[in-house]
């Protein structure tokens, strides 16, 4: 076979393949997860009230006190689901070691006691996204929630032991809790404070 | 470190041991033409390119198809790349990519590496990521493969001179080994939770009010074969550490056994094929210990939590509550077992997808990723790239041994000349020349330190890192390291290209030159290529060799900024 014929045997193969791998290959999987996991593969989506609130999967800023936190964010300008991503801080970064700094302290001014702080609570995720923080990061947010509602630390408390998701199949993965729809769960059964202005506006 | 952690470890190894004879076998009789189930498609495609796929091939005109469908099928994405923004299906409405990242985004598709200097939710259109990324996924892998297979062929020796047909080994690998596996495992990834769609972005309203737009797009299909195909691209910019391509615990657990499947039981085939199964299991076997040594580095290391969060009052103790150790860059989903697991798979086997970001591991946690991609990625490895590596140390260690008890080197019987030990120098020279060449350059050169995410030893680091990576087609990154410059994106794309085909054409003449000798019978002076003896031998001349090349550039990087991070110095 000549170089020619190979050249041409190329060009034919990479058009071929592509069709069959970019093109039928992938919308084969698209039709038969829309018809067998149309949820999951439209991308989990939570809807309240008619709109939609976000994606179960991934995570939203919170700030309120009202509210539960998400870890440390350096998607963005924090949880931009259009620009995922890490801090990318080595562990002799000055910066990076400030900011655990400050977030350990403002931990502790919340009740925590220094030397128990859950990592996950000052630490960014990979992805900027994570959706989770661990039970004892939920834990560690109780009374400041609690007082923010003005209800009893031991009501939040068991909401978030409800929320605590085990090990997958009881093996797999880390425990862990999913904040926004923990905070979903805490709107159901606590009230926000008045004067939440936005969240008034838009019922 | 934590029982959990360890249980966790143990069960994925468990599934790799149990699935590598029953896919080794599938291997064996999907590239020995005996699997045919979708006949008339292979048929039809061999047609349709003009090719006999049972012409028996000479080493060099193997090297000429291969060398020309990669030309082709890189241009092919250059160009559409290039006309994305006029092409269909980009709901988002995604512009052309720039010139310097289209390029090295198509070499480093094409070279299996999947270095990427853009961030995917930004940049690339579903048509993008299927026709182009997604087909580069198939074909490089199933490239790979083949070249794998053709010196498997020339080993066993059964057409003297031959070693096989490139156009049927890149066909069947593409039909019979990726298109069913992934199929399924993309199906599997849809029911956890990864998103499958052409929607443009979507924007909720958070609980607090505020828009949030969150980016769609076809996601478990291209994820599936990213780990099958050992590539690594990810959809999105935090590639498998974000939650719409990684969302539990156990899509987790299947990329980490999609990407070792193959690899692993590639070496079973390897062994019915050459009839040498006692040398394949050696083989195995000095893979699998440095795998297990690896994990055991980096995940100790992780644990330890980071000494200066540790002193500042966070908790690094790993309990059932709290994920402890250094949780930088890491997902809480995965904690710390998981990821350092993961890190230590992906760097091992040419893949470079990454579930946490290893630019925040602890300095001796990063070290052994990075090693692994430096001793050339031949720990179970890339498809197919991962045994013609360790094949390449394998005769290697033949020869020294041969040196050291005075008798001529021959490996299953065949002699090991001065052709034969020329192509493997040529392989050894080349990559480390690479790595070290281009990371010096980049670390003298203001364009190279503009690109800098972190300073001190981990700036080197990072660098190192980087050319590492891309000579090594691995495609993970130290990813504070800002690729996208035209420094950078043509460096990047040159070392890709060097690091997958300055080494296959010696590894084909290598296989080339093998298929042509004849073998001779076993004497009582041939050195046994199985056992405890050779099999310390082969992970002797494995680490001498990576140590010896890199080990001045580690202790100036990693090393160094351990010692100092002892001490609590930053930077």
């Amino acid at each position: 076979m000549s170089v020619l014929r190979q050249l041409r045997a190329a060009a034919l193969l990479t058009v071929s393949l592509a069709v069959l791998t970019g093109v039928l290959y992938p919308g084969a999987v698209m039709t038969v997860a829309r018809l067998l996991f149309p949820r999951q593969a439209a991308g989990s989506l939570v809807w309240l009230e008619g709109r939609v609130v976000g994606s179960a999967l991934i995570g939203q800023s919170f700030s309120q006190p009202w509210y539960f936190h998400g870890r440390p964010s350096a998607a963005g300008a924090g949880y931009d689901a259009m620009a995922s991503g890490g801090s990318n801080k080595g562990p002799t970064d000055a910066a990076l070691a400030a900011a655990v700094r400050a977030r350990v302290d403002s931990a502790v001014a919340e009740g925590s006691t220094r030397g128990r702080v859950p990592a996950d609570r000052v630490t960014a995720s990979a992805s900027g996204l994570d959706p989770h923080i661990s039970p004892a990061n939920a834990r560690s947010q109780v009374a400041r929630v609690a007082a923010a509602r003005g209800v009893a630390p031991a009501v939040v408390a068991a909401l978030v032991d409800r929320r605590v998701e085990g090990r997958q199949f009881g093996l797999l993965g880390e425990p862990r809790v999913n904040v926004l729809l923990l905070n979903l769960a805490l709107d159901s059964l606590a009230p926000r404070p008045r004067g939440d202005a936005r969240a008034e506006r838009r019922r | 470190m934590t029982a959990q952690g360890w249980l966790q470890i143990a069960v994925f190894s468990a599934i790799v041991v149990a699935t590598t004879r029953p896919i080794g076998l599938y291997l064996e009789r999907v590239y020995d033409g005996r699997i045919t189930w979708l006949r008339p498609l292979e048929a039809g495609l061999y047609r349709l390119a003009g090719v006999d796929p049972d012409e028996d091939q000479h080493w060099t005109r193997y090297a000429t198809g291969l060398l020309l469908f990669s030309l082709v099928s890189m241009l092919f994405t250059y160009v559409a790349l290039r006309l994305q923004g006029a092409l269909p299906l980009n709901p988002d409405g995604h512009g052309a990519v720039v010139d310097r990242q289209a390029f090295e985004t198509a070499a480093s598709f094409t070279t299996n590496t999947n270095w990427q200097s853009y961030a995917g939710e930004a940049t690339m259109s579903p048509l993008s990521q299927m026709m182009q990324l997604g087909f580069h996924n198939f074909v490089s892998a199933a490239v790979g493969m083949g070249v794998a297979l053709a010196c498997i062929r020339a080993l066993a020796g059964r057409r003297p001179g031959t070693i096989g047909n490139f156009w049927a080994d890149l066909v069947r690998g593409t039909l019979y080994l990726f298109l069913p596996f992934a199929f399924v495992a993309s199906l599997l990834y849809v029911q956890q939770g990864v998103i499958q769609n052409t929607s443009p972005a979507i924007v909720a309203t958070t609980l607090e009010g505020a828009p949030q737009r969150i980016a769609m797009g076809p996601v478990a299909s291209q994820e599936a074969i990213k780990q099958l195909g050992t590539n690594g691209g990810g959809f999105f910019n935090a590639n498998a550490a974000h939650p719409f391509e990684n969302p539990t615990p156990f899509t987790n657990l299947l990329s980490m056994l999609s990407i070792f499947l193959l690899p692993s039981a590639l070496v079973y085939s390897f062994g019915r094929m050459v009839r040498n199964g006692r040398h394949a299991w050696t083989v195995w076997a000095a893979m699998a210990s440095l795998f297990v040594v690896g994990v055991g580095s980096t995940y100790w290391a992780e644990s330890q939590g980071n000494p200066l969060h540790v002193a500042a009052g966070v908790d690094a103790t790993t309990t059932a509550e709290s994920p402890g150790g250094n949780m930088e860059g890491k997902e809480q989903r995965f904690g710390v077992a998981n990821s350092a697991l993961y890190a230590v798979i992906t760097t091992a086997a040419s893949c470079g997808a990454v579930n946490a970001m290893h630019d925040s591991f602890t300095a001796l946690g990063g070290l052994w990723p990075l090693l692994n991609m430096q001793l050339g990625e031949v720990v179970f490895g890339g498809v197919g790239a991962g045994l013609y590596g360790m094949l390449v140390m394998v005769v290697l260690t033949v020869f020294l041994a041969g040196l050291m008890v005075g008798r001529s080197p021959e490996y299953l019987g065949k002699r090991i000349g001065r052709r034969e030990i020329q192509m493997v120098t040529l392989y050894v020279l080349t990559s480390s020349a690479s790595v070290l060449a281009l990371s010096a350059l980049s670390v003298l050169a203001p364009s190279g330190r503009a690109g800098l995410g972190n300073s001190g030893p981990h700036g080197l680091t990072e660098i190192l890192y980087a050319f590492s990576s891309t000579t090594a087609n691995n495609g993970s990154a130290f990813a504070g390291l800002s690729g996208a410059s035209y420094w950078y994106n043509t460096q990047f794309g040159l070392a890709t290209l060097v690091g997958r085909f300055a080494l296959i054409v010696p590894v084909l003449a290598l296989a080339g030159f093998l298929a042509e000798r004849r073998v001779a019978p076993e004497t009582g002076g041939t050195l046994p290529v199985h056992g405890p003896l050779f099999l310390i031998l082969l992970i002797g001349v494995i680490v001498v060799v990576g140590a010896l090349t890199f080990f001045p550039a580690l202790a100036l990087g990693p090393i160094v900024e351990h010692l100092l991070l002892l001490q609590g110095r930053t930077f």
